[in-house]
């Protein structure tokens, strides 16, 4: 068990965004994380991160009780994650901005040249090489989000969280970024993904798991979920051809 | 025209000191994002560490600098454990008004304490060197004025080269961008604006070691560098760090000018004028592209 959420509860003034969600996520897998806006899906990933602390509940990662870890010592620990609007550090250059997550996250690099060669390939593996003195605000959206996925992939995590990643990008680039997160969950990093586009997830994910209005309505492999009788009901709104 | 240089040559001199005073200041509020009311009086303490290092120890006011900086670096770091960590994690506009009354009681504090400690007599430190300097065409530089402005220098471009090109650096400005992303990229931001805060305070001690031997020093002087570093920084436009020291310039020549073309008691008003021209007509300042 990489992951475990335990009866997770989230209130901002009395508004429940999350209610009592319990989770686990296995070591390997690619978990799929659905649910119409504001069902409290970034919610979760915030709770996760650390960003905030859950009103109730307990989250454990490998075992430990991280519920009150400060964010950056969970990224020690080895949770990373990219934002559904894109937070790049933007007057910083695009090997600067992976290099933080190398030179700050887990197992860090303190020597400079060692730090940049192995930023080089995470920046590789996105396909960002070609544009690593340049300074991040100047990259495109779509571009920005690699190099996102890339800073978080310099972080060395065990487990990555992906918010909305395909969102914005159009059909090709879907297919591509869908290989990366494929070939990253191959390097042995457990992926959490937040998406809107659910034919995408159902394509990628082992598990899918549903939110809706801060609750868990259901669990399960892609074609469990999408005959679920309350994902349909909730959400989906008629049945899914997958 | 020789009276004409020498006047801004006097205010260039003036200058550096606003420049590095408010550098200080620019750099928690870029940072941290909080206005740092007693500013001015981590200046006046820095002075008193150097004018004790003259008095008692019978040090020049230049080697004083290496007690000043550790000093006044430990004792930003002593203030941000006891008090700013905890006004850094407020949000929004709780944030801002809390540190403006944190901040401006504790420099009430600071400068009776100070007051209480030394007494309000006005210092000064005169090193033996203080009359010299080099005539240049009838334009007298003292050379403690000069070695003022060679050490502002050397510390803005040192300061550039820390937070442009060291990782250290390139975290607290990662945590000035967005702190919430430098943190999920492991960067501790606890740790980013102890440090950050220890840089202003020292910079502000050196600012407060120029003022010894430059004006003079007592308990009550704080309120003023805080006024001068908030112009500056004003001008500068918020959010440029380095745009302090050409900013400082500006501010110090045109005091020196008004004072010498117009008369001294609107020395002052003058640059009010400006801070207000620039909050009106170049908001983000005069040192940043839009």
């Amino acid at each position: 068990m990489l992951l475990k959420l335990e009866e997770v509860s989230k209130a901002f003034k009395g508004l429940m965004a999350v209610h009592a969600v319990s989770a686990e996520v296995h070591e390997g897998e690619i978990l799929g994380l659905i649910g119409p806006n504001g069902a409290g899906k970034t919610t979760l990933f915030n709770l996760i991160t650390g960003v905030y602390p859950p009103t109730e509940g307990r989250v454990f990662f490998e075992e430990k009780d991280i519920t009150k870890v400060a964010p950056h010592a969970r990224c020690w620990m080895g949770i990373a994650r990219t934002f559904q609007l894109v937070r790049p550090f933007p007057e910083l250059s695009v090997l600067d901005n992976a290099a933080m997550g190398r030179v700050y996250g887990r197992d860090p690099i303190k020597s400079r040249s060692r730090a940049e060669t192995a930023c080089l390939e995470s920046l590789e593996i996105v396909g960002l090489t070609g544009r690593a003195s340049e300074k991040a605000k100047s990259l495109t959206l779509v571009d920005r989000k690699r190099l996102e996925l890339a800073r978080a992939l310099a972080a060395k995590p065990k487990l990555l969280l992906l918010d909305e990643l395909l969102a914005g990008l159009n059909p090709s680039e879907v297919l591509t970024s869908m290989q990366l997160i494929k070939s990253i969950r191959d390097m042995g990093i457990t992926i959490i993904m937040v998406e809107h586009l659910v034919k995408a997830v159902f394509g990628v994910a082992d598990r899918i798991v549903v939110l809706n209005a801060g609750e868990l309505i259901a669990e399960g492999t892609p074609a469990e979920v999408s005959s679920d009788q309350n994902v349909i009901d909730a959400y989906l709104g008629k049945s899914l051809r997958v | 025209m020789s009276a004409f240089m020498q006047t801004l040559v006097w205010g260039i001199f003036a200058g550096a000191i606003y420049g590095i005073a408010a550098m200080g200041l620019a750099l928690v509020f870029g940072v941290l994002k909080i206005l740092n009311i007693a500013h001015g009086e981590l200046v006046m303490l820095g002075g008193y560490v150097g004018f004790w290092a003259f008095t008692a120890l019978g040090w020049d006011p230049f080697l004083a600098l290496i007690l000043v900086i550790p000093a006044t670096f430990v004792l930003g770091i002593v203030l941000d454990r006891v008090i700013y960590r905890y006004v850094v994690r407020l949000w929004g506009e709780e944030k801002i008004k809390n540190s403006l009354l944190v901040s401006f009681g504790l420099g009430l504090v600071l400068s009776n304490l100070a007051q209480w400690v030394f007494t309000g007599d006005e210092r000064s430190v005169q090193p033996s060197y203080a009359g010299q300097g080099l005539d240049v065409y009838g334009v007298l530089m003292p050379y403690t004025r000069l070695a003022t402005l060679g050490i502002v220098l050397v510390v803005t471009v040192a300061l550039h080269l820390f937070l442009r090109k060291t990782y250290p650096g390139k975290a607290i400005l990662a945590t000035a961008e967005d702190y919430e992303s430098a943190e999920l990229a492991g960067i501790n931001i606890d740790r980013v604006y102890m440090l950050t805060f220890a840089l202003s305070a020292a910079l502000a001690g050196i600012a407060g070691q120029f003022v010894t031997f430059t004006y003079a020093l007592a308990p009550s002087i704080g309120m003023f560098w805080t006024l001068k570093a908030m112009i500056v920084i004003v001008l500068a436009g918020t959010g440029s760090i380095l745009g302090a020291l050409p900013a400082g310039l500006v501010l110090g020549v045109v005091e020196a000018l008004s004072g010498a073309y117009l008369a001294q008691t609107y020395k002052e008003l003058v640059g009010l004028v400006i801070f207000l021209l620039v909050v009106i007509i170049r908001p983000q300042g005069l040192f940043v592209r839009k």
